[in-house]
């Protein structure tokens, strides 16, 4: 009822579960590429239902400001109208990484995270949860403050019911107090592969940035000194910095095994599992180049990945050139693997749907 | 009265106090203390309690709540035309905010009530837009809540096909229906003759109408129609409670149009009152900075941008002070010298009087047609900018005072969307709806064009024509509902007019 029946319902045909046909009316934004100083545009998604109106680029407007004729006017868009009807427009804003995080502050987890590791020096962590009588009064528990002169003046009798006057004095006072609690810091990694080869289309290599950005935001925030590596595949592996990761196109051919055997590298000789949790994520469509390559990739996963890492995740995103193959057979071959997660992601609209395969809860 | 604490109650006395000295004269004004998510709520619902279920009020409210959650805006005012007048104030706004708003509600009132453009507004909006809200939920009870959105969708997307200036007409909107010709179904099956040059020149002219259909048939209408809307609510087949539904986007539609017509006016109006009441009575010294500091936000520009707030109170500003030394009328508009307009002071002393009368007898277009003058101008620095195909960017194109006000009033005169009318219900004497866009020099943006006839088409279930320029041609879109067909007029097939007739 109201406006948040409204607003489900607008999500629902935003996020294209109704009103199929509305699709095309929806303006949605990119989430990442316009990453500047921690900074990123949310863009809000909206629905311009189609009117009869005049096309924005012959129309021009008016303006203020300083300039020749010939002169650039930043961005002009949109001032012409006016005394336009209210509502339909977008709205971009600009908020930092940490607070997207919290947007996708579901509840998620890194699945089976073990304490490991040499460095088992734990980490304090400070916790206002207590309560003191003494303190600095910026941090002045009202309530209990009051509860206690409450207290006092009902015990000592000066309480009057019909003029509920309390009155605190000194040792009436409650502060918020701190303590120390001890937390084990856990040594983990996170290694993403991705595929970048020619048959990943420019929308498929979109889905799997976005996706593996979001998981990354997210570990990232809510686990402290976690590790991360990147990796970027054609027919041959190569590890990157998180910028390339996020902006690099390559085209090539598909040789998985190839990243795979980096992954295994960088895990024999930086990241040994007896000291560190281990994540390898691996994006790619499926298209392999042949079932050679891909029976060696399963051959690696049963010897060396599965048993030694606490999970790893395969993404597929839908191909172009028809659903992967690869998918399915990691599928046949392993059925009932506990640490492996296969996550199929068809959509943009699927993506949050896969980050909870990953990582959502009772994994 | 509404919710407000001691102090605010005592601080609205007193603005109010203030305001009906300096002749300000408003409806009674409830103010409300609402926490932001029901103000966003109220803001999304286009400031009233309840209305229609639809989805685009969870747009805006998705929008209005990310942009308050995100730190990037937030509202500070919220007033509706009713009578009463409702406004709502943000709980948690410092006390020097509240006041403004204040200040600046009661100049919007005074607009509401006394500009003429609102006196044909329903003043018990609160209530109808209640009842529409129950009228559509019953339908959505009885035919499902997807069939009445669709059709609400399908309104809306036709919503601006209204006649702003028909409410204040003297014969006012035309309630009665005029008869509508009957046309003979077995039509339909036919195949359709080909649209040809002559016929659609001679059409045109008007001269054709008693040769294409006997001297007996009128045109229909009669006179060509801009309340689309109405002449659909009349005409088309339309089940009882889609043509109820229609009527309701219609009424609201109606109801927003002076806001839209009088955008400039009406914040101006407000922000020159709260400016002037702040400064001269209001405010205490120790909020002076805050003031400017909130002041300012409001009226700033971007660069290269368009505040109608601040164009708005500049020109009232600058009545107010040419009436004051009687720089207007003849004398004044004759004087060719600098120096002397520059020092030009009769002591006239009428500019309080005559932005009175601005605020009562202007809209929009009409007070930029009047008081936008050249030195105007020149002193905000305004341009036109225009899209440079050729950089990919809008550019400043000129600062010609002419060319400035061009464009200002194309954007303005009819909300700045284009003139569209009904010309015939009976197009070629198959049923079929024909529409002429009032060319103005801006083509129409064409996906949206078609699919916008798509909608119209379904809503007059015949095929629907749109006569408009593209591309410098002139051109006629036919939707029939499965497609879209175009015809360049000027290389229409010849052939005779007996030739087109059925």
């Amino acid at each position: 009822m109201g406006i948040l029946e409204d607003h489900r319902r607008f999500k629902d045909i935003v996020r294209g579960r109704i009103k199929h046909n509305f699709k095309k009316y929806v303006t949605n934004g990119e989430m990442i590429g316009k990453q500047e100083n921690d900074l990123v545009k949310i863009p809000v998604p909206s629905i311009d239902l189609p009117k009869f109106k005049y096309g924005p680029k012959q129309q021009g407007g008016v303006g203020q400001g300083q300039g020749q004729p010939g002169d650039g006017t930043g961005e002009g868009e949109g001032q012409g109208e006016a005394g336009n009807s209210p509502g339909q427009h977008m709205l971009e804003t600009e908020v930092s990484l940490e607070e997207l995080a919290d947007i996708l502050g579901e509840k998620l987890e890194l699945p089976r995270i073990e304490p490991k590791g040499l460095s088992q020096a734990a980490t304090e962590a400070i916790k206002y949860s207590g309560r003191a009588p003494v303190g600095p009064e910026g941090l002045r528990h009202f309530k209990s403050s009051y509860k206690e002169a409450l207290k006092r003046s009902i015990a000592s009798g000066t309480y009057n019911p019909d003029d509920p006057v309390i009155i605190p004095i000194r040792r009436d006072m409650r502060y918020k107090s701190f303590k120390k609690t001890m937390q084990p810091r856990t040594k983990a990694v996170v290694i993403y592969m991705m595929d970048v080869s020619g048959s990943m289309g420019d929308e498929q290599k979109e889905i799997v940035r976005l996706e593996s950005f979001w998981i990354n935001t997210w570990l990232k925030r809510n686990y402290k000194g976690l590790e991360t590596r990147f990796i970027i595949h054609d027919a041959a592996a190569k590890e990157v910095d998180e910028n390339t990761f996020f902006s690099t196109s390559e085209s090539g051919g598909t040789l998985i095994s190839s990243a795979y055997k980096l992954c295994k590298k960088l895990i024999e000789t930086e990241f040994s599992p007896a000291e560190w949790n281990v994540y390898p994520f691996h994006f790619s469509d499926g298209d392999n180049w042949s079932g050679e390559d891909t029976r060696l990739c399963v051959k690696m996963l049963t010897d060396f990945f599965l048993p030694q890492v606490n999970m790893f995740g395969y993404g597929q995103v839908e191909s172009k050139y028809g659903s992967g193959q690869f998918a399915k057979d990691l599928e046949k071959a392993f059925p009932e693997s506990d640490n492996m997660i296969i996550s199929k992601i068809e959509n943009r609209d699927k993506i949050i749907a896969s980050i909870k395969d990953f990582l959502g809860k009772g994994k | 009265m509404a919710n407000l604490t001691p102090e605010l109650e005592r601080a609205r006395k007193s603005i109010m106090k203030i305001a009906e000295q300096v002749g300000l004269d408003f409806f009674q004004t409830v103010f409300e203390v609402v926490g932001y998510n029901d103000l966003n709520k109220i803001a999304s619902y286009g400031g009233f309690p309840t209305r229609y279920p639809h989805w685009r009020w969870g747009m805006e409210y998705e929008s209005l709540a990310k942009s308050y959650q995100y730190g990037l805006s937030k509202i500070y005012e919220l007033v509706i035309n009713t009578d009463p007048c409702y406004a709502y104030l943000m709980e948690g706004n410092e006390f020097l905010d509240q006041k403004l708003v204040m200040a600046h509600v009661y100049g919007h009132c005074d607009f509401f009530k006394n500009n003429q453009w609102f006196s044909q507004t329903d003043r018990k909006m609160m209530d109808t837009m209640a009842n529409h809200a129950t009228r559509v939920r019953r339908y959505i009870d009885r035919h499902g809540v997807e069939e009445v959105e669709n059709f609400i969708d399908l309104c809306l997307s036709l919503e601006n096909l209204i006649d702003r200036h028909a409410p204040y007409a003297k014969n006012k909107v035309q309630e009665q229906k005029e008869e509508a010709p009957i046309i003979n179904p077995e039509i339909f099956s036919q195949e359709r003759p080909k649209l040809t040059k002559e016929y659609m020149e001679e059409y045109l002219e008007g001269t054709s109408s008693e040769a294409a259909r006997g001297k007996d048939q009128k045109r229909f209408p009669s006179e060509p129609q801009k309340d689309i809307l109405q002449f659909l609510m009349h005409y088309a087949p339309l089940e009882d409670w889609q043509q109820d539904v229609l009527s309701i986007i219609r009424e609201e539609a109606y109801y927003f149009a002076p806001q839209g017509m009088t955008k400039i006016m009406n914040e101006g109006w407000a922000s020159y009152w709260h400016s002037k009441l702040m400064t001269e009575r209001i405010m205490d010294d120790s909020e002076v900075i805050d003031f400017a500091d909130r002041h300012s936000g409001t009226m700033a520009m971007a660069p290269g941008g368009f505040n109608p707030y601040k164009i708005g109170i500049e020109l009232f500003r600058n009545i107010e002070y040419r009436w004051n030394r009687g720089q207007f009328g003849r004398d004044w508009s004759e004087c060719a010298d600098i120096q002397e307009k520059a020092n030009w002071d009769r002591q006239t002393g009428l500019g309080r009087q005559k932005i009175f009368e601005v605020r009562r007898d202007y809209n929009d277009v009409t007070f930029i047609d009047e008081f936008l003058s050249e030195e105007f101008c020149v002193e905000h620095k305004l341009f036109v900018y225009k899209f440079n195909e050729r950089s990919g960017q809008y550019e400043i194109d000129t600062r010609d005072f002419k060319k400035i006000k061009q464009q200002l009033l194309f954007q303005l005169t009819n909300f700045g969307q284009p003139i569209i009318k009904v010309i015939d219900g009976n197009f070629e004497n198959r049923g079929e709806l024909l529409l002429s866009h009032d060319f103005e020099g801006v083509d129409m943006q064409p996906d949206y064009m078609v699919a916008t006839l798509e909608n119209l088409q379904k809503v007059w279930s015949r095929p629907v024509n749109l006569i408009t320029i593209m591309d410098g041609e002139q051109k006629i879109y036919r939707h029939d509902g499965k497609e879209i067909q175009t015809f360049n007029l000027s290389t229409l097939p010849k052939g005779s007019a007996e030739a087109s007739e059925d």
